[in-house]
């Protein structure tokens, strides 16, 4: 009886096919895509007492206003996936489980009209499928001529507006979602002829956001996206032993240096450090924090409220006593909670702190306006003020647009109330968008994910963090083409400059905390090594190199005094002689870690256990022991990878 | 060390908003989802449309899944259900049953002896009744008749009962031929 069984069994699998990859791939992009619509819908669905009915539309409205043409198609999804919750039986019993409420039938005869449109045009439009909800590619006219058709309501129409405006031409192209975090990450900086573009310009970074998400996603079990590491971030989380600047000079020092690339025996890596000199402590002026903290719905996870709840109070206590202190919480409305409050009365910040809960939508930019203000009245001549805001990075109510956000910020930032932004949770963390409002506020982005991390950002580099040293510090290097014939900056994608930016005092750039270390690495071709991609030119103008020289290139850097209009300009020339310690040596473990993560085209016959390796031979004293977490963090990832 | 986050941990993960952990989980089970589709179904183009459905709709389901369900059995009993009603939005009945008729295409394109095969496997599918085809494309998957009850929602009584009817008519399948 059994040997039937098993025929039928042996004939199935040989019968069944295997799935069509495009078709694979385009049912997990839906999938996803219908995912990312509910997590967006979610909580603009649950009425709460701060948002009423009016949630849903203003939802649906801010999020057209504040898309980029990638997300207004999340968007269309976000619209199917409406239609899909009213028009099916399934979509209507998830709408009976999310919102059981008597108004759930008012929201459902408002939505409904736009449904039966929408159903009327996608099933003419498309294979005359069977109905919205399984849409398999978004068609591209459906949803503006169903948003067209209706004129029941302002909002609507806003809608369309919106959309309209924000509709990418091109409707075919369609980029997968994966997944509503977004990351700010450009393509892995070209490779570079130095005859051709001698000069290389960029801004520092000392952001460490990206090695936290990193770190998250491989403690999880899985390899970070390629776009989620970026690899100065990765280099810049750890503090480095570099030679400290001298007592009465400039506030940072330069150290240039050379080594031989590990992954590339035929080429050589410039090593570019900067050691920020770390002010007497007990001299620092009083602080003037504004806690910003988003308490919208999606902060209740454990990892987000009540983990930034542990790390400020962690932080209060490296308060001093002069120090001031305010809360403003932000979520459909914005709201006072603590108003400004001396360090010395730590049981009412505490209180005020545990006070705090998740409920309601997010209103970013209310809760933004309000903290300046209260940084504003607290400040007087000589304090330093800052708000720290701290989210999961859903600015998705009352935002209309997110470049005039940044400009609000960036307007502040010149009348001296800086910006920090602390990133919490994952799963939707808008981490392009923290990136974008730390850059303009002259603060760091920092992602948070375990209290130990909290540690490192609030307590271990509390005086990096939030006392500047320098201002738009930019670094310039010209390399001798005579010398080197190729060059190519790992990371700093998202760092770079224009050539004529660096003299231009009004460019914005990275600023350096007291304290703070900074690392760039150049990997460069000599002329001459079998490691060069480009053919030398055969009527190029340049005379052949008589002589190696010890001199390969010149480093310039900007910065300003904080708070000066003009720059002030540092010089040192790269020399060959210069080797390398061992703190760059750790360094450049971690720059081939990263880079391997990106899927770089450069670091290729190197594995991560040569990173493990390197790093592992130049760990140094690793007081904080965050060398040795990394060097974990790569076993881990090793594993994964060869899974 | 391996380190593998469950299944169950990545469908919680989900269920509260992660999409990462909805995609990996998606990712992992894609194909295993497909295959108990084309059994359930017996074509391709079916199974396309069937795991298409599923996948569209999984988001909104994931809301409903709790931890003590295995995430497998819980998969299968949404594919299941969608199995059911996409049979039942079927203008014809007729046509779902047939799918295991569609056959006829694939297999003249195949070889010879495992178009006989197939061809016996379409028959024998066809033949049973859904509930029994239903519960042979669980079984069939190495499941054990605890765990389909589960998905299936009826006593393990009911799946071997189901199973030796199944049996029952592919014995009468094979004797008939014999006797052809």
């Amino acid at each position: 009886m059994t040997d039937d069984l098993d025929d039928l069994k042996s004939m199935m699998t040989a019968a069944t096919p295997t799935p069509d990859p495009a078709k694979r791939a385009a049912d997990l992009a839906l999938a996803q895509k219908n995912f990312d619509a509910l997590q967006g819908s979610r909580d603009g669905l649950r009425p709460t007492s701060v948002t009423g009915r009016k949630g849903l539309w203003t939802g649906v409205k801010t999020m057209f206003g504040a898309m980029t043409s990638r997300g207004g198609l999340t968007a269309t999804t976000a619209l199917v996936a409406c239609g899909f919750l009213v028009a099916t039986p399934v979509g209507q019993e998830m709408w009976r489980g999310a919102i059981n409420d008597r108004n759930t039938t008012t929201f459902a005869e408002e939505l409904q009209p736009v449904v039966a449109d929408a159903e009327l045009d996608v099933a003419t439009a498309s294979r005359q499928r069977e109905a919205v909800e399984y849409l398999a590619e978004p068609v591209p006219n459906a949803p503006v001529v169903m948003l067209g058709d209706v004129a029941s309501g302002p909002t609507a129409q806003m809608a369309t507006d919106n959309f309209a405006r924000t509709l990418p031409v091109d409707g075919a192209l369609i980029v997968p979602e994966a997944n509503t975090e977004t990351f700010a990450n450009a393509d892995e900086s070209p490779l570079k002829i130095t005859s051709e573009t001698p000069v290389s310009t960029f801004s520092i970074d000392v952001d460490t956001a990206s090695y936290a998400v990193v770190r998250s996603s491989i403690m999880r079990g899985q390899l970070p996206s390629a776009d989620a590491a970026r690899v100065e971030e990765l280099i810049n989380y750890f503090p480095y032993a570099y030679p400290a600047p001298e007592a009465d000079g400039a506030p940072f020092r330069p150290t240039v240096s050379m080594m031989d690339t590990p992954w590339n025996a035929d080429t050589q890596l410039v090593h570019i450090a900067i050691q920020g000199r770390m002010p007497a402590i007990q001299d620092r002026p009083p602080l003037n924090l504004v806690f910003l903290v988003d308490t919208s719905g999606s902060m209740a996870d454990p990892t987000k409220l009540p983990l930034l709840k542990q790390s400020f109070l962690l932080m209060l206590d490296q308060l001093r006593p002069e120090d001031e202190v305010a809360i403003v919480e932000y979520a459909g409305s914005a709201g006072e909670v603590l108003a400004p409050t001396k360090a010395a009365e730590r049981q009412v910040i505490r209180t005020a702190l545990e006070s705090l809960g998740a409920g309601g939508s997010t209103n970013g930019q209310g809760g933004l306006e309000q903290a300046y203000a209260v940084a504003e009245s607290m400040t007087e001549q000589g304090e330093v003020s800052r708000v720290l805001l701290a989210t999961d990075g859903d600015f998705n109510v009352g935002l209309s647009d997110p470049s005039a956000l940044e400009d609000f910020i960036a307007a502040k930032r010149d009348t001296g109330t800086y910006l920090s932004v602390l990133g919490f949770g994952r799963g939707n963390l808008q981490d392009s968008t923290m990136q974008a409002l730390a850059q303009n506020g002259n603060g760091t982005a920092a992602y948070i994910d375990t209290l130990s991390e909290a540690q490192k950002v609030l307590v271990d580099q509390l005086t990096g963090a939030l006392f500047p040293i320098a201002s738009d510090v930019k670094i310039q290097v010209e390399f001798d083409p005579s010398q080197i014939a190729e060059y190519r900056l790992i990371g700093y994608e998202t760092r770079a400059l224009n050539r004529e930016d660096f003299n231009n005092d009004k460019v914005d750039a990275g600023d350096l905390g007291a304290g703070h270390t900074v690392t760039a690495l150049y990997e460069v071709t000599p002329v001459g090594s079998p490691a060069r991609l480009s053919d030398p030119l055969r009527y190029a103008a340049e005379e052949p190199a008589e002589l190696e020289s010890n001199e390969i290139g010149f480093l310039k850097l900007r910065y300003k005094a904080p708070g000066a209009d003009t720059s002030q300009l540092i010089e040192t020339p790269i020399l060959r002689d210069q080797t390398a310690g061992s703190e760059a040596k750790f360094a450049t473990a971690i720059a081939g870690f990263g880079q391997i993560l990106r899927g770089s085209d450069h670091v290729t016959d190197w594995s991560i256990g040569d990173a493990i390796a390197l790093a592992n031979a130049h760990r140094s004293d690793d007081a904080f022991g965050y060398r040795a977490e990394a060097i974990r963090l790569m076993q881990l990832a090793a594993t994964l990878k060869g899974n | 060390m391996r380190m593998t986050t469950s299944d169950e941990d990545l469908a919680l993960a989900a269920a509260r908003g992660d999409g990462q952990a909805f995609a990996s989980l998606l990712d992992r089970h894609y194909d295993r989802l497909f295959a108990f589709c084309f059994r359930m179904t017996g074509s391709r183009t079916e199974a396309e449309d069937l795991t298409q459905d599923i996948c569209a709709a999984l988001p909104a389901k994931l809301q409903s899944y709790e931890r003590r369900a295995k995430v497998t059995t819980w998969l299968y009993r949404v594919a299941l259900n969608a199995a059911h009603d996409r049979r039942r939005k079927m203008a014809t009945y007729a046509k779902a049953a047939t799918g295991w008729g569609d056959w006829e295409v694939a297999r003249t394109e195949t070889n010879a002896e495992t178009a006989s095969q197939i061809d016996w496997l379409t028959q024998a599918m066809a033949l049973l009744p859904v509930d029994l085809r239903d519960t042979l494309a669980l079984i069939l998957d190495d499941m054990t008749h605890a765990e389909a009850a589960k998905v299936m929602r009826v006593s393990e009584g009911t799946i071997s009962w189901r199973v030796s009817e199944a049996k029952k008519h592919l014995k009468a399948l094979k004797e008939k031929e014999a006797s052809q």
